[in-house]
């Protein structure tokens, strides 16, 4: 038996076999991988995972691959931490922060990447590549160098100076394209017509985008075998929304999970929010964005592939697309590392901006189990905060120096490092 | 005259070529040219009200035709006409 039935139209159900496609022949909708989940649910069960390695390949039997390439590189199962202060802070009573930037290269695109890698070997690939707004960029560049594979890697040339550095450092082949992530996302598909090369984010992105799964299934596992009441995702293709929803779909189609019934919110930037315009719109199809302008550079995607699935998803769940200013993008990055420890980039900023204006606004309940995804490291994405945060005072090596400076604060009532948890 | 690049999804159509000269001068005016010698490039591009479908973009010199008038834009002398499946990136 094969876990794997194929590829299969989402818009036509034209069926292919599992290859390096990503579109459909008849009608240029998205292929997705089908899956025997009968199959799957006769060889899975809660201890069969529980035994198996700390990283996203012990949900191998939901993935589309026969096994990871190589176990020693530990991507996924990171950290579910319960958020007591951030939740207090915003009004919120059962609040967790699923820290996805602790994976290898410090994003959650190492998810994705696994597999695509994994898939690339599989069908004999021999070059790797991908389109990226920076984090998908270091991501691919370490798999494909580990993986000996060829590697190309291509990204906006104005992205930040940490995410060059984060690519860079591998070896891959690094070009920078000068034009937005969608103009080089659209010659990317182009050079994959032409090149047998897998994209993994083309013609591989059936594949790909799988990997994005295991942060549902993560978060129901180390919840205790419990999918939460509402989750808050960010959006830039879309496509890590919408394979949230469908892991958690999933965990009850395998027999993990009894029910649920999750609602998946949305963050996107306002400066690139263009399925929070539609969601906000009431409208089933989004307009695309010319020109992103947002510190969330990751997240500044004008066209997103599954724009049109993730406004869908909204609706079905319950769940909100909401936007948030720059402004509210470096207090959400702050807020997090204040509360909780956790210093995340500006799409991780996004997200927690956007949690807060939802639990604010009430579209999140007081008491409902809320997962807030943070999907990237903070350490790539430093000019965001860059004026915003600054050493409290500077002294001289002398205890003088630092009896005047506390005596200074005392005087001026200052607080200098305190957290300062801006509530309002 | 501008040139079309066909995506492998088309070639099909047009007997496996990669990339054709067309004398249309609006993207309306290119795809009725290439359906009269190719028929059922259209509606393989346009979804049923004629309209470019979701899932496929036209770009005229890489620049998005949904930014520049849609099927009504301009196509220059010598500009290159793509036309890309929309599912990719992210």
């Amino acid at each position: 038996m094969n876990k794997v039935l194929g590829l299969k139209c989402k818009e036509c159900g034209e069926a292919y076999e599992a290859g390096g496609s990503h579109v459909c022949d008849l009608c240029f909708g998205p292929l997705e991988v089908a899956l025997d989940y009968d199959y799957i649910k006769s060889i899975i069960s809660r201890e069969k995972i529980e035994g198996g390695p700390i990283s996203l390949w012990r949900y191998v039997d939901l993935l589309p691959v026969d096994s990871g390439w190589d176990p020693n590189v530990r991507v996924g199962f990171t950290p579910l931490q319960h958020a007591p202060r951030l939740g207090a802070a915003i009004g919120l009573k059962n609040l967790y922060v699923k820290n996805d930037s602790v994976n290898p290269t410090y994003s959650f695109k190492d998810r994705p990447v696994a597999i695509a890698v994994t898939k690339a070997r599989e069908l004999g690939y021999t070059v790797f590549a991908c389109a990226s707004t920076g984090n998908l960029a270091s991501a691919v560049a370490a798999a494909g160098m580990k993986a000996g594979l060829e590697t190309y890697v291509f990204l906006p040339a104005d992205v930040e100076a940490g995410k060059i550095t984060n690519a860079a450092v591998y070896g891959a082949n690094l070009i920078a394209v000068n034009g937005t992530y969608d103009q080089l996302n659209r010659l990317c598909s182009e050079i994959s017509d032409e090149e047998d090369w897998a994209f993994c984010n083309i013609n591989v992105r059936p594949y790909y985008a799988e990997g994005s799964k295991t942060l549902a299934y993560e978060t129901v596992e180390q919840l205790g075998w419990l999918a939460p009441d509402h989750v808050v995702v960010p959006i830039a293709s879309g496509a890590l929304y919408t394979k949230i929803a469908q892991g958690f779909r999933e965990m009850v189609d395998v027999g993990l999970i009894s029910n649920q019934s999750v609602r998946i919110s949305g963050a996107q930037a306002e400066g690139c929010g263009p399925v929070a315009a539609a969601f906000a719109a009431g409208e089933q199809s989004f307009e695309p964005v010319r020109q992103p302008d947002t510190i969330a550079k990751s997240l500044a995607i004008g066209n997103p592939a599954d724009g049109n699935y993730s406004l869908a998803v909204a609706r079905q769940t319950n769940g909100v697309i909401e936007s948030v200013t720059d402004a509210e993008t470096v207090e959400g990055i702050k807020l997090l590392a204040r509360t909780e420890g956790i210093f995340t980039e500006a799409a991780g900023g996004v997200t927690i901006a956007t949690l807060r204006k939802l639990a604010q606004s009430g579209d999140i309940g007081v008491d409902e189990l809320t997962v807030a995804y943070v999907t990237g490291n903070g350490l790539k994405t430093q000019e965001a905060v860059d004026g915003h945060v600054s050493v409290s005072v500077t002294i001289d090596p002398t205890m003088g120096s630092f009896e005047d400076a506390m005596d200074s604060r005392q005087q001026a009532d200052m607080v200098w490092s305190a957290p300062q948890v801006t509530t309002g | 005259m501008p040139t079309i690049r066909i995506p492998s999804q088309l070639r099909n159509l047009v007997d496996g070529q990669r990339k054709m000269e067309v004398s249309g001068s609006t993207i309306r005016a290119i795809l009725d040219e290439l359906d009269a010698k190719h028929p059922g490039i259209k509606n393989r591009v346009l979804d049923e009200n004629g309209e470019p479908s979701a899932f496929v973009g036209v770009y005229i010199g890489g620049e998005d035709i949904r930014f520049l008038g849609g099927l009504d834009a301009e196509v220059p002398e010598g500009t290159e006409v793509s036309i890309v499946p929309a599912a990719a990136g992210g």
